[in-house]
């Protein structure tokens, strides 16, 4: 023992010194403690959520009680569920398809305008999108108030009745699904922007001299080239509109008749007002397939043109 | 080996002295001695009536050595519904929170008991109103203490001179400021209600009551369903939706309907106010915060608004009520301050200051506090909410009774009557459609 100690201590010191050095200096151990609080972030925000969720979505009313999958059978027979999964999937597919629609034409505009003058462009259409929601939509909420809409003021002064903006279903789902492309749109704009800037200019002049139109070369060479960029962007959008809770809740909380509810405020309607956790877990839970599928496909396009690339 | 410089009987005779020090030490109160409290009270509608509580909680606070942190948080878009959930899923937040209606007793599980304040609070003001004990008390026991500030019933309020030149009836001359005209006051039910509803619509000023989700809309929509003697589930937890009376209070609100304006199912708790004070309406359903309000913005609609008794319905007179109270969480690390703030609040001095900082807004629940000079000195015009707190033989309505708390906090927070009655009117369905997925939702509000 004793001279197994006095080997450790003949050992120099600087060995040891360098052996640590050399694992603190490897790539992969600089990288992992480089996203380390990232990873914590994940753990504590997400992963674990999500996890408690799913064990919240297993319990009874009065969280005393494991139920399985009781709460999804619930659901399942409930008319609002559905109308819920309906209005979620409309709500998110139109706002994505009308964002990324003006986001792709704005872009395009904005390409055009020469680089000096760009910037000031790029920061005025980018407004929506870095104004806090909750603020921005209460300004929408003014807009579309019941007794003092702006919109209505004006329309009243081309001698048109008011328009229920939020009192009726249809003008109510119109409403939110504006507000959340206004505020979604400048960030297909940016994206959809970068995306152009990358298409190498050759592309188009080789097209110009075989005489392409401007349509064969948006659709030959600026679709082709932006395709990857497209379908992130869209697949992001996708999340984060399906997982939409502030403009819905502040402009109509679900209303006129839950004809506004997604999953979100819907979860939230019966799970924090309506003290029945277990039950919103299980409502917050149903988005998650949804997505998980459309993410599966989206991705695996992505994957599949990036090796053919 | 260094010795230490601090023997044992050093150490014993230090340790000796600085006790004795303690101990013999005067005692020297500091300015926040008695620890913090914070409290989260409902943002009152009326300018100023915010300023009358502080002003109360501060005296006392002083007086107590406590530290105050006092929240105002609003009912509009049910903030304060929302807070309180919040709280009570967290186990964390105020040590006091002010609760409206079924909220005491869905949480009372959350809840410190309050039966030893109520007891000397009760001795001093009287007896607390039927409605204040029914959602104040879980088991024969106080859950938490009947507030004086925003508690409230919503009558309606009208513009006098449109009823006398559009209905050909004066709610003056029918409620004055010192009694009742009986038999003009007979005639007041929910047909005239209707009728006078279509003659200000074709004059251009519908009624502005609201059918949407928050708290003005479920409850005076509770006060009709309660009036025609429709209950969506009985004391005992039964289904009782699918009753002729149900049908009758959905067929009177279809005929009313098409007066209203059509964004009605839109409102909030501000909409009907904004829709008086703008002067675009003939009557809302509100406590005296819409009248408070066109004092300041709108002065000459003020002047010409009158605040009298619900109409009638075939089962009786209902007036909506919505009683507030403060309850003190379990969880709260200073519960004997909380309960004597609480009872500071309660003393008749305090709750008289209320009342008349809020116009005469605020419905005290206890049988000594009804009779304040507030409600017959406060205008323009003067009286115009002598008839505001409920007189003779009204009953006040606690929409949703009288169903189990639990279910009874679900029906409420998830406006299920005002979405009975959107379905059958602007959502197109019949009345027995409508009806039929009320029975289904209260079935899922039976869940345990």
């Amino acid at each position: 023992m004793a001279e197994l100690a006095a080997e450790a201590v003949r050992v120099p010191a600087g060995v040891r010194h360098t052996s640590l050095q050399k694992f603190m200096r490897r790539r992969s151990t600089i990288a992992f403690a480089m996203t380390l609080p990232l990873i914590v972030l994940i753990v504590a925000l997400v992963i674990y959520p999500a996890f408690y969720s799913m064990y919240l979505a297993t319990l009874n009313k009065s969280m005393q009680r494991f139920v399985g999958l009781g709460n999804f059978e619930f659901l399942f027979r409930r008319a609002t569920f559905w109308m819920v999964v309906k209005q979620s999937c409309i709500f998110a597919i139109s706002a994505v398809f009308f964002k990324a629609l003006i986001g792709f034409f704005v872009a395009h505009f904005v390409h055009t305008i020469p680089t000096k003058g760009q910037r000031k462009w790029r920061g005025m259409l980018m407004v929506p999108w870095v104004i806090p929601t909750a603020i921005s939509t209460i300004g929408w909420f003014w807009l579309f108030d019941p007794s003092y809409s702006a919109f209505n003021w004006l329309l009243g002064k081309f001698g048109v009745d008011p328009v229920p903006w939020l009192g009726h279903p249809l003008w109510a789902r119109f409403s939110v699904i504006l507000v959340n492309v206004w505020y979604g749109a400048p960030f297909f704009m940016i994206m959809y922007l970068a995306a152009l800037k990358s298409v190498p200019e050759q592309l188009y002049e080789a097209a110009a001299i075989d005489g392409a139109n401007w349509f064969q070369r948006l659709w030959y060479i600026t679709l082709p080239m932006m395709r990857n960029i497209i379908a992130i962007t869209v697949l992001f959008s996708l999340i984060v509109t399906f997982a939409n809770f502030d403009i819905v809740r502040i402009l109509t909380a679900g209303g006129p008749v839950d004809q506004t509810h997604v999953f979100a405020t819907w979860a939230f309607l019966l799970g924090i007002q309506g003290n029945d956790i277990p039950l919103g877990a299980a409502v917050s839970l149903f988005m998650l397939p949804i997505l998980g599928v459309s993410a599966i496909f989206i991705l695996r396009g992505v994957r599949r043109r990036t090796i053919e690339a | 080996m260094a010795q230490s410089r601090l023997s044992r009987r050093k150490l014993l005779r230090t340790t000796a002295l600085g006790a004795a020090a303690v101990v013999a030490a005067p005692y020297v109160r500091g300015a926040h001695a008695a620890g913090r409290l914070s409290i989260g009270f409902w943002d009152h509608w009326v300018p100023g009536a915010n300023d009358t509580l502080t002003k109360l909680c501060q005296e006392w606070g002083e007086k107590e050595k406590v530290d105050l942190q006092i929240d105002y948080i609003t009912s509009q878009g049910n903030k304060n519904l929302i807070t309180i959930a919040a709280e009570h899923q967290a186990r964390s937040g105020h040590d006091i929170i002010q609760m409206p209606t079924w909220e005491p007793l869905d949480k009372a599980d959350a809840l410190e008991p309050v039966d030893d304040i109520m007891q000397k609070i009760i001795a001093e003001n009287g007896a607390a109103s039927e409605a204040a004990q029914y959602l104040g008390k879980s088991r024969g026991k106080w859950v938490a203490v009947p507030a004086t500030n925003g508690s409230q019933v919503k009558p309606p309020v009208a513009r006098i001179s449109l009823f006398k030149q559009h209905v050909g009836w004066d709610p003056t001359t029918a409620y004055p400021a010192d009694g009742t005209n009986e038999e003009l006051a007979e005639k007041w039910d929910w047909n005239m209600f209707l009728a006078a509803a279509e003659k200000c619509h074709k004059a251009g000023f519908p009624f502005g009551v609201g059918l949407g989700q928050t708290t003005d809309s479920v409850d005076w929509v509770g006060a009709v369903f309660a009036s025609f003697g429709a209950q969506l589930v009985n004391e005992k937890g039964d289904i009782t939706v699918k009753s002729d009376e149900t049908r009758q209070v959905l067929d009177w609100f279809k005929k009313l309907v098409p007066f209203l304006p059509n964004d009605v199912f839109a409102y909030d708790d501000a909409s009907n106010n904004k829709w008086l004070v703008a002067g675009k309406g003939a009557l809302i359903m509100n406590p005296p915060s819409a009248w408070s309000v066109a004092k300041r913005d709108n002065p000459e609609v003020a002047k010409d608004c009158w605040h009298f008794a619900t109409p009638r319905g075939p089962k009786g007179r209902y007036s909506p009520g919505l009683p507030y109270y403060w309850a003190i969480w379990s969880f709260s690390p200073n519960k004997s301050a909380a309960k004597s703030l609480l009872v500071h609040l309660s003393k008749l001095s305090s709750i008289e200051k209320m009342v008349a900082a809020s116009n005469g807004y605020d419905i005290p629940a206890y049988a000594k506090a009804l009779d304040f000079p507030t409600w017959r000195e406060v205008g323009p015009p003067k009286g115009t909410v002598y008839h505001y707190p409920p007189r003779g033989k009204q009953i006040v309505s606690l929409a949703a009774a009288p169903a189990p708390p639990k279910i009874a906090a679900q029906i409420y927070t998830q406006a299920t009557m005002t979405k009975m009655v959107a379905k059958c009117t602007q959502g197109g369905q019949s009345i027995d459609q409508a009806i039929a997925w009320a029975a289904d939702e209260l079935e899922g509000f039976m869940r345990t």
